[in-house]
């Protein structure tokens, strides 16, 4: 075969063609490609090197989050929420919670904020870590992925020592979360965050500056920021466009308008701006998490039934007032699997609303009030029911505005519940990001986008 | 702004096409009929006070077995809107019939609504008027039902569907 041959059947120039190499190929990225994170489709028009048109396809990790939300009890569905976002999944417990809280028109604890957000902001850094990382690895920077992965180890220990799992968590409850912060969790948090920062530092060395990777990022998957919002974008993406909206500061909730950090911006809305920001709200978070340690309000704050505190010496009072729930109980040893779920530190983070937070385990075992109580909140047809009407909660997810709605008919399932996944819009303006550009810009723009099939396709 | 207020300045612009209003837990509703919601959405976009720039959510919702919402109309289309200027939030819901599952598409004022529409369509089967590509979003095309409707059961099984050859 010669080379006209050769060039005609492979890249479809020559006569058939009309001559000039003008006929467009079509090419499908995934659903099972190594740099699709997970799976989604790509069906990319090409001219030569140039994508023309592109249509992404989602869908394929569909699992029917919010149909099976309305299969069951309010707590039912905080597992389902861990899988949601499995990078981040304290996030998405909390967020859920919240919503469900606001239908209750009930509010936390103080350390339960805290230890809200603390644990957050912890997942926002393993998130921003896998992201950079997987990103940095498919342009070829292995080292840097190695680093964050290791970096996240330390902070999945952490995870793990709070909530006893790594990425299945399980840790948010409404009204509170399951357990307090375990003992010497400050130590372990320092230094895991020590760790991080060296890690941030290196990484910084590798490629911030580093040519290649520059080539790859500067300028490419741009978006302006006016153009971002009305696609919906929230999060890195939009900061990275210079637009200034985070949850944590427009709508302050739990505990941050407590805490001083700064929100970081790009300018250029473009591949290398992002990963700026994402490196710069790394430490923002890490800032963020140390002041909530270091404010973290100990003692018992229990909230009585209309949302107020209660202090310990108030407690022993109502024993001298000859009510006598819970003090006529017999302390009994509790096993180790249940640490921090005893009845002082169950009083510290949640929420004493009894139609809404199971009780310590100790008064479940050792009283017939608190086993009743048990029963009223797990039973079938009992549980929490919240009043008859509907509540939007956002957080500041990993990505972006994380929105739960959540819609109660008055009974203990909810009616309905959706969730605005903050990784949608920017995979919806996918085409838009990467129209234009060649094709090897694709995989550090969809990097950048951090898609989290989870959470995009429910 | 406040959000009472807001609801103000939707009521002066949509006179009866506005129905209702609420704040429940703090969250500023207006319920808007099928036929006024393109002018409400572009109002709350453009109007300089409110500037609702950001479509932070469009989703639906089914009442067929809802507590006093027997006899009135199936579906409400649930719209959430921020302003990222003015730090804002409102939530408008447009009632939809059974029979007459339609509503005007949002797609012209936030690109993002074509996405959130497909889902809608996808899940609820309510379609929208004008949407330039209505194909479902997250299921595939040989998908018979629309899921999160309140009478497609938990178990129903789906046909198995295999390449096309």
């Amino acid at each position: 075969m010669n080379e006209r041959e050769t060039r005609e059947m492979f890249l479809g120039e020559g006569a058939t063609s009309g001559g000039g190499g003008g006929q467009h190929m079509f090419v499908n990225m995934g659903p099972a490609h190594p740099a699709m994170h997970g799976i989604i489709r790509i069906f990319a028009e090409l001219d030569g090197e140039t994508v023309v048109k592109t249509d992404v396809e989602i869908g394929y990790l569909h699992r029917a989050f919010e149909k099976d939300c309305e299969a069951g009890p309010y707590n039912n569905a905080i597992p389902y929420t861990d899988r949601l976002n499995y990078v981040s999944p304290l996030i998405n417990n909390f967020g859920y919670a919240g919503a469900v809280e606001k239908l209750l028109g009930i509010d936390v604890t103080d350390r339960c904020k805290y230890i809200r957000v603390i644990m957050s902001e912890i997942s926002r850094i393993c998130d921003h870590l896998t992201c950079v990382g997987a990103s940095a690895m498919e342009l070829g920077a292995f080292t840097v992925f190695l680093y964050m992965i290791k970096a996240r180890e330390f902070l999945w220990e952490l995870v793990e020592d709070v909530t006893g799992a790594r990425l299945t968590i399980s840790y948010g409850r409404v009204g509170g979360v399951k357990a307090d912060l375990p003992a010497g969790f400050d130590l372990k948090m320092k230094k895991a965050f020590g760790e991080v920062r060296q890690v941030l530092e290196e990484v910084h060395t590798l490629i911030t500056a580093n040519r290649i990777f520059m080539d790859r990022t500067v300028g490419v998957g741009a978006i302006s920021g006016p153009d971002a919002v009305a696609w919906g974008i929230t999060g890195p993406l939009l900061r990275a466009t210079g637009v200034n909206y985070d949850l944590r500061k427009a709508q302050p909730y739990w505990a941050y308008d407590r805490m001083q950090f700064e929100v970081p911006l790009g300018k250029n809305g473009d591949n290398f701006d992002r990963f700026l920001v994402r490196m710069a709200e790394m430490e923002q978070s890490m800032r963020i998490a140390e002041q909530g340690l270091d404010g973290l309000p100990g003692g018992s704050i229990q909230v009585d039934w209309e949302g107020k505190a209660i202090d310990p010496a108030a407690y022993v009072d109502r024993g001298k007032q000859g009510k006598t729930e819970g003090l006529l109980l017999v302390p009994i040893q509790l096993s180790p699997n249940l640490q921090g779920q005893g009845r002082e530190a169950q009083q510290r983070v949640n929420a004493s609303d009894k139609k809404v937070v199971l009780p310590p385990k100790e008064t479940t075992y050792g009283s017939i009030e608190g086993l009743m109580n048990h029963f009223m909140l797990v039973m079938d047809g009992f549980g929490i029911r919240p009043p008859v009407g509907e509540a939007y909660v956002a957080v500041e997810g990993a990505n972006g505005e994380l929105g739960f709605y959540v819609l109660s008919d008055g009974t203990d399932r909810p009616y309905r519940v959706h969730c605005r996944p903050p990784c949608l819009p920017p995979v919806a303006a996918l085409p838009r990001m990467i129209e234009g550009q060649m094709v090897a810009d694709i995989i550090p723009t969809f990097g950048s986008v951090n898609m989290i099939g989870g959470e995009l396709d429910r | 702004m406040d959000g009472g207020a807001i609801l103000a300045r939707l009521k002066t612009k949509l006179g009866p096409r506005l129905t209702e209003t609420h704040a429940h837990r703090g969250d500023h509703t207006a319920v808007v009929t099928r036929d006024g919601i393109t002018e409400a959405l572009a109002f709350c976009r453009d109007e300089p006070e409110l500037r609702f720039d950001l479509l932070s959510d469009l989703t639906a919702v089914d009442y067929l077995r809802y507590p006093g919402r027997e006899d009135g109309p199936r579906f409400d289309v649930v719209y959430h809107l921020y302003s990222v200027p003015h730090r804002h939030r409102v939530r408008l819901r447009v009632p939809v019939e059974q029979d007459d599952p339609v509503v005007p598409t949002a797609t012209g004022l936030w690109p993002i609504a074509n996405w959130l529409e497909r889902e809608v369509w996808d899940m609820f089967g309510i379609r929208f008027e004008g949407h330039p590509d209505l194909r479902r979003l997250l299921l595939y095309e040989e998908f018979q039902g629309h899921p999160l409707r309140k009478d497609y059961p938990m178990d129903r099984r789906q046909p198995l569907i295999g390449p096309i050859v």
